[in-house]
């Protein structure tokens, strides 16, 4: 997976759970939080989003990691190809 | 014990709180089973049929009501966090909301979904009131109601620093606490804080087939989602063991497991149904407050008679308001008038007969034990006297009869009636004055959501769902 697949993984799952945000022009560089309404509750649900489409589990420490995009891909891409290479 | 009968989650009760953590649970795996010890969902948002007419009970309008595209209110997160559109709501407006207080309502105000409305009406009527309100507002406004370890506050106090008035003071505390509030004469001013938000900042709506349409969208979610449910299949005992709620045992006798267990049906109902060796701590006690409900159908559309303005009125015979159990069966001096056809449909739909509720503050302890025979005498009598009151702050009917020539049906609540079909102690409608945030209780996988927990209203019903689903149980996954 590249790193620009990653982040249209986590852009399909906030769109899913966010579907009144406006996503066409969300900047890679910049927090999520900063250019979205999302809360808390919101990101639990990018992580358990996660672990139930794509068996991705992010530990609560690593939850800062998810900040903006650019910082999902880099934390998540790995995981995404180690996951891959076990299959 | 085969796996059949051991779960991930079990709840107890499915009522909105129940409904919405289901869902959650549900929808993140886990293996989730309600039990529900009556044939129909909902709780105390409920609906039943007689002689072919359906009745709503409890909801008289949905509170938080706010405009697409506002984010980061509780409607908002309880859509999303549940996976439902608006469109599935289909939520009509209200039209207007009064509180009328005084004989005949000599002073009122008028709320919409619009807040600068409520703002103009303390501002003409209460001049010297204004500024204080407006800082009212901005506390309620920075307040975090959302926060599960927030310490207790009076509200009365606190909004004394800011309404100096008595009268609006007394004005602005009816219907919060008539839709919330589980305490009497005083709230806690996070409770307050969640009602004003609720009631005058958000506003009121509700679908164009009421409470039914709230519950079918639950139930599709949860049953979509892979949630089962046993339906007039009570939990009978909790059993614990080692500090843990280690198995349930069903009104039909079946014995079931779970690593987890969240209970809708309030704090101190939760309390009686535990099994166990050692003392538990004292639950709270059930809530005072309980009401009687007259329900009123129509040959005609409420506006044909003059009523076609107000959604919902407040009233208040005099300038003081008393939230509290009565000494008497009823107390008829105030109460909530609500008039569903009132509700803006669009200009292509009505409903088919006019409807006219009526709700006033009544004590358990004097209907609960009363012979059959007396009970429907009571009824009958408070029935015509809760219509009398309410009429004083409705517009003047062209005949003094007409109300009794256009009504085709009636029905009636009263506590009794509460506590016979949702098992709320007390025909406690919100629950234990004292409220637990957390949800936590003796028992270590035993949860607590609902009105117990503290979120208030529909909308808080839901949300208290599925802050506990998400708090206990799926952010330690």
């Amino acid at each position: 997976m590249t790193k620009d697949e990653c982040k249209k993984v986590v852009l399909d799952i906030i769109a899913d759970i966010a579907p009144d945000e406006d996503l066409t022009n969300v900047k890679s560089d910049v927090r999520l939080r900063d250019q979205l309404q999302l809360d808390s509750m919101d990101f639990l649900d990018i992580v358990m989003e996660l672990r139930k489409r794509h068996s991705i589990e992010v530990p609560e420490a690593d939850y800062i990691q998810l900040a903006s995009l650019d910082s999902c891909a880099e934390y998540l891409t790995p995981k995404f190809n180690a996951l891959s290479a076990k299959s | 014990m085969n796996s059949r009968s051991h779960y991930d989650v079990a709840i107890i009760g499915a009522g909105m709180s129940g409904l919405a953590a289901g869902i959650r649970l549900a929808h993140f795996g886990k293996k989730v089973c309600i039990f529900e010890r009556h044939n129909t969902v909902g709780g105390l948002n409920s609906f039943y049929s007689i002689g072919g007419r359906k009745f709503d009970v409890g909801l008289h309008a949905m509170t938080n009501f706010v405009q697409p595209g506002v984010k980061g209110t509780p409607l908002t997160k309880l859509l999303r966090q549940l996976r439902i559109s608006r469109e599935e709501f289909a939520l009509c407006e209200q039209k207007q909301t009064r509180i009328a207080f005084g004989p005949h309502g000599e002073t009122s105000l008028r709320f919409t979904n619009d807040f600068a409305v409520l703002e103009g009406e303390v501002a003409e009527k209460f001049p010297a009131q204004i500024d204080g309100f407006r800082r009212l507002t901005s506390a309620v406004r920075a307040y975090d109601d959302v926060s599960l370890d927030a310490q207790p506050v009076s509200a009365r106090t606190l909004v004394r620093q800011y309404i100096t008035d008595p009268l609006l003071e007394h004005m602005l505390f009816c219907p919060v606490m008539y839709y919330g509030s589980s305490s009497e004469h005083d709230m806690e001013f996070g409770q307050f804080v969640i009602m004003f938000k609720a009631l005058f900042l958000e506003g009121f709506a509700r679908p164009f087939d009421g409470v039914r349409v709230i519950l079918r969208v639950l139930l599709e979610k949860y049953r979509a989602a892979g949630g089962e449910r046993r339906m007039k299949c009570g939990v009978k005992h909790i059993v614990a063991r080692d500090g843990r709620a280690a198995s349930l045992l069903l009104d039909n006798g079946d014995e079931i497991t779970a690593d987890h267990v969240i209970s809708s049906i309030g704090a101190p109902e939760t309390a009686r149904l535990v099994q166990s060796g050692h003392r538990l701590q004292p639950a709270p006690a059930p809530g005072r407050l309980s009401f009687v409900e007259t329900i009123t159908i129509l040959d005609r559309q409420p506006a044909d008679l003059g009523w076609g303005s107000d959604t919902i009125v407040f009233f208040n015979d005099s300038a003081k308001f008393d939230y509290a159990c009565p000494e008497a069966q009823v107390d008829p001096r105030s109460g909530v008038i609500c008039i569903p056809n009132n509700f803006d449909y669009g200009p292509d739909q009505q409903l088919a007969e006019g409807i006219f509720r009526c709700t006033c503050l009544a004590n358990f302890e004097r209907w609960a034990h009363l012979p059959e025979e007396t009970y429907r005498a009571d009824k009958l009598r408070w029935y015509a006297a809760l219509q009398k009151s309410a009429q004083r702050f409705l517009p003047k009917l062209a005949a003094p009869d007409l109300l009794t020539r256009a009504t085709v049906s009636t029905d009636m609540f009263t506590p009794r009636t509460i506590t016979k079909f949702t098992g709320h102690l007390g025909g406690a409608i919100y629950g234990a004055a004292e409220k637990n945030r957390q949800g936590r209780t003796d028992l270590a996988n035993l949860y607590l959501c609902g009105t117990d927990q503290g979120f208030l209203g529909i909308v808080g019903a839901m949300l208290s769902g599925i802050s506990m689903a998400n708090y206990h149980i799926l952010a330690k996954a």
